[in-house]
């Protein structure tokens, strides 16, 4: 039995523990906003926060899991309004939209752990998500809007849960 | 389900308080009665239409729901047509919604969005829609008040008669107005485009913004109905071969598989039918995946299994030293030939690539009743439909393709080969929702490819360094091949593609065609056979200035020649990216234009550090005009960098510039990837990349760091648009590479770049 925390909400599974949580959340918790783009840990377009930590889902199982606090991309935010997102539709970031949502989970990963980042920065915590339409330069555009807006509200960055977001990729 | 479900379902026909604009013109109304040859979107299957009825509906409070019946993968369409409609419709943007068209072409008109056509053909037709319903919302108003109906004027989503001061909402209108007939086409008026407030600016968001960024967007694998299955097939790792045994056992042990059953190989031309195996059903993906691991298939590889890479190049280059098909001459090029006072001659590689998309194939089919239901991301709702049809023994009529977003397409999600075998699978499961969904390796090593190339090109000189003679020969797999058995040669729309059409000031000119079989499945890929096209010819222009001592740039424009309009059929090119010769004729000075423009946006020679490079090429495609200056450098062990990149576009009058930008920034994110790392190659006939640590695309920290798009700015409406999603990419390529050759004199005459670099 695995027991997790979903966007606040606490389920059990009791299905194969090596089942990668990137098809829980889509198949069985009908979070489809998380994608399916390599299965192997190369395009990104499954990341969400686990315990703070932006995790490729679709290498992380379940058993991995149990215990954890998850936020997907329906959990961001309360209302689609965390500064990333915003920023996102500020500069229309996205052309066919599939991959960003991974991209945002990882950018806010990324502007909690570091509100303030530098082009090289940006290219250390994004350059595992892949965007084949080519969106990458207003990405960037996007996360520096962005910080600058969390940095000027005072709010944080991150909508990751409590116990303290650490930015990084796991 | 989510968010589909107001797509499949909604209500204007028959939901209560919502009037769809009167039917009025008959289906295939718009579609001319004359004999003469059509072009543009007249010519496309099932032709255009333009009934206000079809496309927009007005509810009581006033919301607008404008159908878009071209499908969205990023080049922003959903927003572009809702753009056109609204602004002619006069309707205020926070009260317009979009919902997508199911396939239905005899309704909707053609539906293929590929090409780069859907704003291009559909541009029109849209203004007309809107501004019908504005002038039937008008003529409401003024029937109501009594008033003759030029004194009233619709004005952001309420019509108002300034004379009296009244004015009625749009949703107060709606039910009268949707009682009155479609006014006759020749009778509505089109807006001045002075006073166009959407289109042409960018004063609106994308529609699916908030979709997309919350992850409440609906792609083709987000589908879920009540008791879907989930299935992944195993296919022949061989093109054109097939299973020969399998066992299912271990599989059926998997917990979560409900059953494993082999589909068939194609009978005959591959088209878009499933290339066969076995499937793996089951209650969720992992167990589909898990169960296909765990099949025993002993395979029969086929005709195709000695296909490798290496040796197919050699083939190419021996095809391409011999003559071939004579596809384009104007002159006397064996004669200018030996008359020049030098000759220069090089061939260029350009392997196979897959387009990728980040979704990759998936849909849903249900049977129940006599009928099938299909969600699918699919380019090609109405072949998806006929195809579907025709495979699971029922009529169009009995068939419904929903379409969902795009995770990207480029061309693959036009072959709905995927959405046919969720068919089967549903069938094969008494009906029972069955999704197929696609794993990256699935992608990559059963693709529709995009063809590869050797391309010769040879050229005499004069004493000046200025060409007199021209001979090129493309050798390539031609698309042909999975509708026929067997052809060789590249078909009038590849060839038209930058070899039948160039634009170049050579007096002398060829263009040959030898013979290449297709071993593998070859299919659209996003700008198609410009790619290579393009790729060689700018390389090769770079190389003739350079043999000439001449500048990169202005050799370049004097390749082009002077400005002038030329009729593409006189150059060799009957096909002219389906569009009508007169209207869309080869305007080189429009060419120069942009050459002109990418290259002061670059700061073209300017003095630059060692390592570093500026490169610049054009191309003409989709009757739209692209150039790209490139900045690189090449750093310790030939490490490359692409810092900036200027793009200028000329796509004639512009509908969304926004979108026009991100498509060219698009196009050089995509361009790069090319350029430096992107290739399928295959030995034995299996595809040697899987996933995406060997097909190795652009990336945030190697994509080009800053991309400055440089769109010509056109007034006149009455000029013809051209495309816009894929004339961005051809030039892209060369103009990294010619920059190489700036940068460090190494001149790369194979893609992509990978370690050529490297010393």
């Amino acid at each position: 039995m695995t027991t997790l925390t979903i966007n606040g909400v606490e389920r059990r599974f009791d299905g194969d523990p090596e089942m990668p949580l990137l098809w829980y959340l889509r198949d069985e918790a009908g979070l489809t906003g998380t994608k399916f783009g390599c299965g192997a840990a190369q395009c990104g377009a499954c990341t969400v926060h686990l315990n703070g930590m932006a995790v490729f889902s679709c290498i992380t199982p379940m058993a991995a899991a149990d215990g954890g606090q998850v936020t997907t991309i329906e959990g961001l935010s309360p209302d689609g309004n965390h500064p990333v997102q915003v920023a996102w539709r500020d500069l229309n970031v996205a052309q066919c939209g599939y991959c960003q949502t991974g991209q945002i989970m990882q950018a806010a990963a990324l502007l909690a752990g570091n509100p303030n980042p530098s082009d090289a920065d940006i290219d250390t915590a994004m350059s595992g998500n892949l965007c084949r339409c080519g969106t990458y330069t207003r990405i960037r555009a996007a996360i520096k809007r962005a910080a600058q807006g969390s940095r000027a509200g005072g709010a944080p960055a991150g909508g990751t849960p409590a116990g303290g977001s650490k930015g990084g990729r796991i | 389900m989510r968010g589909i479900a107001n797509v499949s379902r909604r209500g204007f026909l028959a939901g209560t308080g919502v009037f769809v604009l009167a039917a009025g013109l008959p289906a295939g109304a718009f579609a001319q009665q004359e004999k003469e040859k059509k072009f543009g979107g007249e010519a496309m299957p099932n032709g255009l239409r333009d009934d206000p009825a079809l496309f927009v509906a007005i509810a009581e409070d006033g919301t607008v729901t404008v159908t878009c019946h071209r499908q969205e993968m990023g080049q922003g369409v959903r927003t572009s047509i809702a753009m056109v409609v609204a602004d002619e419709l006069e309707a205020a943007w926070d009260r317009v919604r979009v919902v997508q068209a199911p396939g239905d072409e005899e309704r909707y008109g053609n539906q293929d969005t590929d090409g780069s056509r859907s704003l291009r053909h559909h541009y029109m037709p849209m203004r007309r829609v809107g501004a019908a319903a504005r002038t039937m919302l008008e003529q409401a108003a003024a029937k109501q008040w009594g008033v003759p109906v030029a004194e009233v004027r619709a004005q952001d989503h309420r019509v108002v008669h300034q004379a009296s001061g009244r004015a009625l909402g749009y949703g107060e209108l709606a039910r009268a107005a949707s009682a009155l007939p479609v006014p006759d086409r020749a009778a509505v008026r089109l807006k001045d485009p002075k006073d166009f407030r959407y289109i042409g600016k960018e004063t609106v968001g994308l529609v699916d913004n908030a979709g997309i960024t919350t992850g409440k967007a609906t792609y083709g694998i987000d589908v879920r109905l009540d008791g879907m299955l989930y299935a992944v097939v195993a296919r022949p790792p061989v093109y054109g071969g097939k299973v020969r045994r399998f066992d299912a056992a271990a599989a059926m042990k998997v917990p979560g598989v409900v059953k494993v059953l082999a589909i068939d190989p194609p009978a005959g031309p591959t088209e878009f039918e499933p290339l066969g195996g076995v499937a793996v059903v089951a209650r969720n993906s992992w167990a589909a995946i898990k169960g296909r691991d765990a099949l025993q298939i002993e395979w029969d590889d086929g005709p195709n299994a000695g296909y490798s890479s290496a040796a197919y190049r050699a083939a190419l280059t021996e095809a391409a030293r011999k003559p071939g098909k004579v596809v384009r001459e104007q002159g006397d090029v064996a004669g200018a030939m030996a008359k020049a006072a030098k000759k220069v001659e090089a061939e260029y590689y350009i392997p196979h690539l897959a387009q990728a998309p980040m979704e990759p194939p998936a849909a849903v089919v249900r049977i129940a009743g006599g009928k099938a239901e299909a969600w699918a991301c699919t380019q090609a709702p109405q072949v998806t439909r006929l195809r579907l049809a025709k495979k699971l023994g029922l009529t169009p009529e009995q068939v419904r393709v929903n379409v969902t977003l795009l995770g990207g397409g480029f061309g693959r999600k036009s072959k709905p080969d995927y959405v046919l075998e969720a068919g089967i699978l549903s069938k094969a499961m008494d009906g029972a929702p069955v999704k197929v969904f696609w794993t990256r390796e699935d992608d990559l090593r059963h693709g529709y490819y995009h063809t590869v190339s050797l391309q010769r090109l040879e050229a005499g000189l004069d004493a000046h360094g200025r060409p007199v003679a021209w001979l090129h020969r493309t050798v390539a797999p031609t698309i042909g091949s999975i509708f026929a058995p067997d052809p060789k040669h590249q078909l009038p729309f590849e060839l038209g593609m930058g070899v039948t059409n160039a634009p170049v000031a050579v007096p002398n000119y060829r263009a040959e065609n030898p013979e290449a079989p297709a071993h593998v499945r070859i299919g659209w890929y996003r700008s198609v056979s410009n790619i290579p096209h393009a790729f060689a010819i700018q390389s090769f222009i770079a190389e003739l200035a350079h043999a000439a001592g001449r500048d990169p740039k202005d050799y370049l424009l004097e390749v082009i020649g002077p400005p002038r309009r030329m009729d593409p059929s006189e150059l060799g090119d009957l096909w002219n990216h389906g569009e009508d010769p007169e209207r869309y004729v080869i305007d080189t000075g429009r060419l120069r234009k942009v050459v002109e423009t990418a290259a002061q946006g670059i700061g073209w020679g300017r003095k630059l550090p060692k390592g570093s490079g500026l490169g610049i090429a054009a191309h003409y495609s989709f009757v739209s005009y692209v150039a790209v200056a490139a900045e690189v450098v090449v750093g310790e062990g030939g490490r490359l960098s692409i810092p900036r990149v200027d793009i200028a576009v000329d796509c004639g009058p512009r509908v969304n510039p926004e979108r026009v930008r991100s498509q060219m920034e698009g196009a050089v994110i995509m361009g790069a990837g090319h350029a430096l790392s992107a290739q399928v190659t295959f030995d034995k006939g299996r595809a040697q990349q899987d996933n995406f640590d060997s097909y190795v695309l652009a990336r945030m920290d190697t994509a080009p760091r800053e991309i400055r798009v440089h769109q010509i700015a056109w007034d006149d409406q009455t000029m013809p648009l051209g495309g816009v999603g894929e004339p961005g990419l051809p030039p892209v390529i060369p103009a990294i590479t010619n920059a190489v050759f700036a940068a460090t004199g190494k001149r790369i005459r194979q893609l992509p770049i990978g370690d050529q670099l490297a010393v």
